[in-house]
């Protein structure tokens, strides 16, 4: 089948996708954009997490067709022509990243919070980031991230 | 329903470089060794830009699957692949019988097949793979292989395979052998056993004033990574293969791999892929040789990628141990003796068994000083799944029991846990059970010290209690009635590197040009970066060594010799020394150049800031005149300190080549009517002789303690009747950011003086010593012996 889609700001139309493929596979397999990541693709990691017309959403739950004349947006557009989102930047100032297959999908969840909510508390980020597993990290330093991250974007 | 189909890209040119084959790192961060700069690949991961082994992508690519054993242990009678190979889209379906070289393959001892030729012995054994041009196909036409099992009885348990007794499971109970097993069918032509260690100092029949004993068991642990195991294999059209791959040890992939295939080492180049997360299951081979035979075969490339569920059956986990201890002391706390017996479960295939057992007997009753010792470790053949590597590697499981027993011991003695832990500590110049005398600080007092006198954290406060903090959580199962707080310690030591005999060593290749004016550094190592930071370790030293800004991170492949396993907590260790040797043999030659330019003396002078300055500061050049036009280029291999192989009747010899130390406290809230568990802090004190980097070794002390901690409490891998029960995220738990608590962390350096810069790996102690404290915690809570973890909520209900 043919999907027609909008994806970081940019129309997309795929052909030839099989029914069974999630949308998490169309974006890296079928659109080149590999960037929201594949570590359960059972809904239990949050690393594939992406916009869906404005709502955060794992990418491995959601079947491509319907992505259908919807919007996604994806970690590969957080940061624009000025550079790095000051989301990005926490995370790589904290050493929030190590291996880095949780990063994306972070990102994208922090990037959500951080728009909702101006200075959230622990247990708020807690709540807000308890979808997106980290085995590396401990979770310490990702706290860190979005503690400076919301710090500074309240303070613009 | 249609049939799927391969998408190509057009923009993807027909070329035998896969997109999201690795670059060259480089950044515009500085500091050298001892500040804690930026990653190099650190932009490109939070860009969604790094290119991790699943997001290796050819045009015109297959997809490979692995067609799995359903049986723990069955013959194999016959195979056929006809409607395999018949489905639309399916181009090749392999068996044992195409394997091209040795169909054998193993870390220590090659004794597990590429692809099952006669016999599975575990459940998710590699028995076919299929390549197709999508990887729903191939999944659909793998389902279609028929395999014609005859179906034998699983042997899962350790003891019974071996025909040794089994012993009773209660806590406190003189430990008698209530059943002899029938002596099980062998696994393996030469047995059931695959190593036992002896350890024996001293007379073990001294007496004691007081004895304490117990049984205890640990379940077993995924490493679970997050990234899949994952490749693409590029035939090369003469025979030969490229290999994307993410792994920890490029050269005995190869090394397997060429065994496998019937090739040379020139014929099968591997570079390291983007690696999410290893922890030791990735020191196996998983898609490797597959990936290379289907590629070979087809004559095109093919990715592979597991699913979360097939990679819970293609790696190796954290063996399972069941243990029984026997501590003798003085009535004053001075440890008498210690005999202990370990069983680790190596499943179906050895791996890294034997160094497993070899690590969990020598140093399997803990960083204490014991006159007289006995200790029998085995590593055993069953039908469950394989086990090998995982952080902690043998320590984790004997951590959990000596540390229970040295606080059962503090009971029985009515004495304070830490001045019980104390009294018997080990220091520099104490002599292990294996006979090795510690010649390098070993502050396993002060750690434990430093630990008592860290704040507590502050008691819940009843009046506005946050859901969030309780055993439960927003469950809101309570608002904290029933909950009683404890508060546990333990502490470890681990060796670092390759131990009892092996030539352990790390290449590092380092190159040097003046460019626009500047000079510019290469760096090129096979050692792999997993997520730990060993890209950024390699730019520092460069920095200091050459006192320059620019260093670049050449992409890890198998063009430069051995760098090791990216295990043992080694790789700072010796791929770091191996860069700083290359980085003084670049100097030497800097300085030689230099000669030619000056007349000053240039024996005492150094590499700083881009220039060769004298003792005094003065600058005399700077590195790119003195360099010119030439490209300076040295390779230096670091082998660290030879060891010994230990007596095979006694265990004694100089087996270690370096230990590191760790302490944790931990405190913990339970609900002791419904068994839920809060931990509400994790307290970590850990020597690392010298920080190389400080914010990358918090962070391995951090996700280290999680580790430990997630065995503790929620991580198995629930295995009936050679079986795995939940291989998947959904029902195998790892912490989430909810169950984790905050992570105080001091950090001393004590210089190890044989080691580069006095450093101490730094990556597996924190996730030996984390989980013991954590269990320590809930027993002294709930006041239950909790002899088994993971602890669940039915062991402290006891319902
Ligand atoms: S890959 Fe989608 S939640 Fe794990
Ligand atoms: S950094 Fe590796 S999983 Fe989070």
């Amino acid at each position: 089948m043919r999907i027609t889609t909008t994806v970081n700001g940019q129309q997309r139309v795929v052909d030839d996708v099989w029914e069974g493929e999630s949308l998490l596979y169309v974006l890296r397999e079928r659109m080149g954009l590999p960037g929201s990541k594949n570590a359960c693709e059972q809904g239990e990691c949050g690393s594939c997490t992406v916009y869906l017309d404005g709502v955060t959403a794992c990418a491995c739950l959601v079947a491509g067709g319907q992505a259908e004349g919807r919007e996604v947006v994806t970690v590969e557009a957080l940061a624009d022509a000025d550079g790095l989102h000051p989301v990005q930047e926490a995370f790589l100032e904290c050493g929030a990243v190590q291996c880095g297959f949780c990063t994306p999908g972070l990102l994208v969840q922090t990037h959500d919070l951080l728009a909702r909510t101006g200075r959230p508390s622990d247990p708020e980020i807690r709540e807000a980031l308890a979808g997106n597993l980290c085995r590396c990290t401990g979770y310490e330093k990702i706290l860190d991230a979005v503690r400076l991250a919301s710090e500074r974007m309240a303070s613009r | 329903m249609t049939t799927p189909t391969q998408a190509t890209t057009p923009a993807a040119a027909r070329t035998r470089t896969p997109i999201g084959a690795p670059g060259r790192l480089e950044n515009d961060a500085k500091g050298g060794v001892g500040t804690s700069p930026q990653r190099p690949d650190g932009a490109l991961k939070v860009t969604g830009e790094f290119a991790y082994s699943s997001d290796l992508w050819m045009d015109n690519m297959l997809w490979g699957v692995t067609l799995r054993s359903p049986h723990p242990f069955a013959r194999i009678r016959a195979v056929d692949i006809a409607a395999a190979l018949a489905t639309p889209g399916v181009v090749a379906v392999l068996t044992a019988a195409d394997v091209p070289g040795r169909n054998v393959f193993g870390l220590e001892l090659s004794d597990q097949p590429v692809l099952a030729d006669d016999v599975v012995r575990y459940q998710g054994e590699a028995v076919a793979l299929v390549a197709a041009d999508h990887p729903e196909i191939a999944r659909q036409a793998a389902k279609k292989i028929r395999v014609d099992y005859q179906v034998w009885e699983p042997i899962t348990d350790a003891r019974a395979a071996l025909g040794h007794p089994t012993w009773n499971r209660l806590h406190d109970h003189p430990a008698e052998d209530v059943e002899l097993s029938r002596s099980a069918a062998a696994i393996h032509p030469k047995g059931n056993l695959v190593r036992h260690l002896k350890i024996r100092k001293g007379d073990p029949d001294e007496a004691a004033d007081v004895v304490v004993r117990g049984e205890y068991s640990v379940g077993m642990q995924d490493q679970a990574f997050l990234g899949p195991e994952s490749g693409l294999a590029v035939p090369d059209g003469e025979g030969g293969v490229d290999l994307y791959v993410a792994t920890q040890w490029l050269h005995v992939d190869q090394r397997q791999i060429c065994t496998a295939l019937g090739l040379t080492p020139d014929q099968v180049r591997l570079t390291l892929a983007g690696v999410g997360g290893a922890f030791g299951g990735r020191e196996d081979l998983s898609m490797h040789v597959h990936g290379c035979m289907l590629a070979l075969h087809t004559g095109k490339p093919v990715k592979m990628v597991y699913n979360r569920e097939e990679s819970f059956f293609g790696h190796v986990h954290r063996h399972p141990a069941e243990m029984r201890y026997e501590h003798g002391a003085t009535r004053d706390g001075t440890l008498v003796f210690v005999n202990c017996d370990i069983y680790f479960d190596g499943g179906a295939y050895a791996s890294s068994t034997p160094a497993v057992v070899g690590n969990g007997g020598t140093m399997g009753i803990g960083p204490y000083v014991v006159p007289n010792v006995r200790i029998d470790a085995y590593g055993v053949y069953t039908n469950n799944p394989p086990c090998g590597a995982m952080r902690g590697f043998g320590s984790v499981q004997t951590a959990f029991a000596y540390e229970a027993q040295m606080d059962l011991l503090a009971a029985e003695l009515g004495m304070d846990p830490i001045d019980l832990r104390v009294r018997n500590a080990m220091a520099e110049g104490s002599v292990t059970p294996h006979g090795q005398t510690i010649d390098s600080p070993a502050p396993v007092a002060e750690l434990l010290q430093r630990l008592r006198e860290m704040p507590l954290p502050a008691e819940p406060d009843g009046a506005d209690i946050d859901l969030r903090s309780l055993p439960g959580g927003v469950a809101n199962s309570t608002h904290g009635e029933g909950v009683k707080r404890g508060v546990g310690y333990a502490v470890t030591y681990k060796n670092v590197a390759f131990s009892e005999g092996f030539d352990d060593y790390s290449t590092a290749r380092v190159q040097i040009e003046a460019h626009q004016g500047n000079p510019l550094v290469v760096v090129h190592t096979a050692a792999a970066e997993v997520g730990q930071g060993l890209v950024t370790i390699e730019q520092q030293i460069c920095r200091t060594e050459l006192g320059v800004e620019n260093v670049i991170v050449h992409p890890k492949n198998t063009d430069v010799g051995s760098g090791g396993s990216t295990s043992a907590s080694r790789q700072t260790y010796m791929t770091g020394g191996a860069v700083k040797l290359a980085c003084e043999a670049v100097r030497d030659r800097i300085l030689t150049l230099a000669r030619d330019r000056t007349d000053a003396p240039l024996d005492d002078a150094a590499l700083v800031d881009g220039n060769i300055v004298t003792p005094s500061g003065a600058v005399l050049m700077s590195i790119a005149d003195a360099i010119g036009e030439a490209v300076i280029e040295e390779t230096r291999e670091h082998h660290h300190r030879p060891t010994e192989e230990i007596d095979p009747e006694t265990g004694q010899g100089f087996a270690h080549v370096q230990y590191s130390f760790s302490a944790h406290r931990a405190v913990v809230d339970v609900d002791t009517e419904l068994g839920l568990l809060k931990v509400v802090e994790l307290a970590c004190v850990q020597d690392v002789g010298k920080a190389l980097n400080a914010d990358a070794v918090v962070g391995q002390i951090q996700g280290g303690s999680a580790q430990g901690m997630g065995l503790a409490i929620m991580e198995e891998i629930v295995v009936k009747d050679g079986k795995i029960r939940n291989p998947s995220f959904t029902d195998y738990l790892i912490p989430t950011i909810l169950d984790t608590p905050p992570m105080p962390i001091q950090v001393l350096e004590y210089a190890d003086p044989h080691a580069p810069y006095g450093l101490r790996g730094v990556g597996e102690a924190p996730t030996i010593s984390s989980g013991p404290a954590v269990a320590a915690a809930i027993r002294q809570a709930t006041g239950l012996p909790l002899t088994r973890v993971p602890i669940r909520p039915e062991h402290i209900t006891g319902t």
